[in-house]
């Protein structure tokens, strides 16, 4: 008698704290629509050709051997040369690196800067929104391929201008966002209750507000990286971009473009490259999106 | 009994389009150690402004633009708002319970942490401390398995149990003064009466006094020993718990006491007051509650509002001019 009442006991507990935990549902929703599994290995593969270029690439991607000029793709170079007999296999490889540090860092610098402007807008209010917003949406009257041209043509070549040209021209969406967050979010009575058990501006800010008001910048973050990927590669197709030493997406498909009825693989392939990677990253956010947004719980 | 807390005229307005609303215009009150005070009023009246005040939590557009609030031999409203002084009376010396339990718990952070979080602000305790305290505050305000519960995340609690949390996170560094803005507003009759109750009983655990906001007379007839009744930002009449509902004088305060349901008089139909508040941007010069009054005399309307007054009876005091007769409620 004893032993059953344990064994209810057990069973009742166990029931009750046997939950999904976060996590697991989170997975499970992202991972059910296929189109988002074969972005993430989309994603993942292109990772990993980056971190391991030097591995995988089987010549150096700005050796030049004149006589292996302008091949077709063969046995020797998978995806044939250019003009100047430089491996197109190999300088895409060595173009997934460019991209995504230019990508990543672009995307990670405008989200900090961006929310963190934002957020002081939102939570300050008054002046200080007015110069920040405002300042923002003279930002958001250029177009951000124009806006970074302008800004890559003033501060000169170089991957490290590319990088500031466009998370200047990336800035005003994360501000935005994050501003109208913290306008939301602040009106609630947990701020209220937080400020009454005495915790300061900022702490109230970073931990309470910033964490009720991240999950959109996320699903932005993953989406505008496919943006300043394609943004990076029209920079570079216009020769603004990064100097001719580092190999890019986009500067590939502009060297290329010339021999497109010739040999169509050196324009193509890399312009393929950076379809699927854009493409991944945009679908990725809209797995996020799915997987994150508490109203679709239960649904998905 | 000492005195703890002393609001000396204090003035609070919020500037809008329709011009400048007094939220609270010119209130004193009082609480002593290990008191429990009352204040009540309808919706619109200034009860929250007035606590919100004290605490200065009053944003843009409000302003606090005159009063002094005395505590411990200062007053709280030559601190900055944000300053360091204003912060650790906040949750250290004072603390809020608000209305709303649903929304008053941050939906990301576990109620763990949440209560770790004052106890590691005012009373610098290590984490591990803070924990160890925030699983006796749970156990204290009746969460069963506490240390289960500490890692839940408030969702998982119901509106009384996240009620219950609030006070446990108020009490949790051992204020002096617990202001509990319409603690039960929100929840149904028998969860508000257990609450009621633990509040009033960890008051007294704590040796802390209590400001109970309410408009719900019940409550403080059963609490309160002192009542303070508000109207358009305005006290209107002060006394003993006592007092007030055996004898209340003011007008305003005799329509809340007849618009109350009463189980021991049968079949008795509820008077309600006519009319409505009046509106805050523009209050009349002379008494606000003018327009609805009963026993409005031709002095009423030419003469200025009229200033509290002390009535016969402990501490008795009333903003009218009429000598209404009294009449004892416990024997209507």
């Amino acid at each position: 008698m004893a032993d059953t009442i344990a064994n209810i006991d057990q069973i009742v507990q166990s029931q009750s704290r046997a939950t999904v935990s976060e996590w697991q549902r989170f997975v499970r929703t992202l991972t059910q629509r296929k189109v988002v599994v074969f972005a993430l290995i989309i994603i993942a593969l292109t990772v990993i050709t980056a971190i391991f270029a030097p591995w995988l690439s089987p010549y150096d991607p700005n050796e030049k051997n004149f006589a292996d000029s302008l091949q077709q793709p063969n046995r020797k170079h998978w995806l044939g040369t250019d003009l100047l007999g430089k491996d197109t296999l190999s300088r895409i490889i060595w173009g997934a690196r460019t991209s995504l540090i230019v990508g990543i860092a672009t995307c990670l610098a405008s989200a900090i800067l961006g929310s963190t402007l934002g957020m002081l807008a939102g939570y300050m209010g008054g002046v200080v929104n007015t110069i920040i917003m405002r300042f923002m949406d003279a930002l958001m009257g250029f177009p951000m391929i124009v806006l970074a041209l302008l800004l890559a043509g003033v501060l000169g070549n170089g991957m490290q201008n590319v990088i500031i040209a466009l998370t200047v021209a990336n800035l005003p969406g994360y501000t935005r966002l994050m501003c109208g967050m913290t306008l939301a979010v602040k009106e609630n009575d947990y701020i209220l209750a937080q400020k009454a058990i005495g915790s300061s501006n900022l702490r109230t800010l970073f931990l309470h507000i910033l964490p009720n008001s991240f999950q959109p910048m996320i699903i932005m973050i993953s989406t505008a990286l496919g943006g300043i990927i394609l943004a990076e590669a029209g920079l570079s197709f216009l020769g603004i971009g990064l100097s001719h030493e580092e190999v890019t997406w986009g500067g590939l498909v502009a060297s290329g473009y010339s021999y497109l009825s010739t040999h169509p693989m050196l324009a193509f392939a890399p312009g393929l490259c950076v379809m699927l990677v854009v493409f991944s990253f945009n679908i990725l956010g809209d797995g996020l999106r799915d997987a994150l947004d508490p109203r679709l719980r239960g649904v998905l | 009994m000492g005195r703890l807390l002393e609001v000396k005229n204090l003035r609070t307005q919020f500037k809008t389009f329709d011009g400048i609303v007094k939220a609270v215009d010119g209130v004193s009150f009082y609480l002593d150690e290990k008191e429990i005070i009352g204040i009540v009023g309808e919706s619109g009246c200034g009860k929250s402004v007035t606590q919100l005040s004290i605490m200065q939590l009053i944003n843009r557009p409000g302003k606090i633009v005159g009063g002094e609030v005395w505590f411990e031999g200062k007053d709280l409203l030559k601190y900055k708002q944000h300053g360091p002084e204003m912060r650790s009376i906040r949750g250290g010396k004072i603390a809020m319970i608000f209305q709303e339990p649903m929304t008053s718990l941050n939906p990301v952070l576990t109620l763990g942490y949440q209560l770790a979080e004052s106890l590691i602000l005012h009373l610098k305790m290590s984490k591990e401390e803070a924990r160890k305290r925030a699983i006796e505050l749970l156990g204290m305000v009746g969460i069963p398995s506490p240390e289960d519960r500490i890692d839940d995340y408030p969702h998982q609690f119901s509106g009384g149990m996240r009620q219950r949390v609030m006070i446990a996170m108020a009490l949790a560094c051992n204020p002096k003064i617990l202001i509990a803005d319409e603690p039960t507003t929100s929840l149904d009759v028998t969860t508000q009466a257990q609450l009621l109750e633990l509040m009033v009983d960890m008051v007294h655990k704590f040796n802390s006094s209590l400001i109970l906001v309410t408009h719900n007379l019940g409550v403080v007839a059963r609490y309160a020993q002192r009542i303070y009744i508000m109207y358009a930002g305005r006290i209107v009449e002060e006394g003993t718990c006592k007092e007030i509902f055996k004898r209340p004088r003011h007008p305003y305060t005799k329509g809340l006491l007849r618009s109350v349901p009463r189980l021991d008089v049968e079949g008795e139909r509820l008077i309600p007051i006519e009319g409505l508040p009046p509106r805050l941007t523009d209050l009349p010069d002379q008494c606000a509650f003018l327009p609805r009054c009963p026993y409005k005399t031709e002095k009423c309307s030419t003469s200025p509002m009229p200033e509290l007054r002390s009535v016969p009876g402990e501490g008795h005091k009333i903003r009218c001019y009429v000598d209404i007769p009294e009449v004892d409620y416990a024997t209507v």
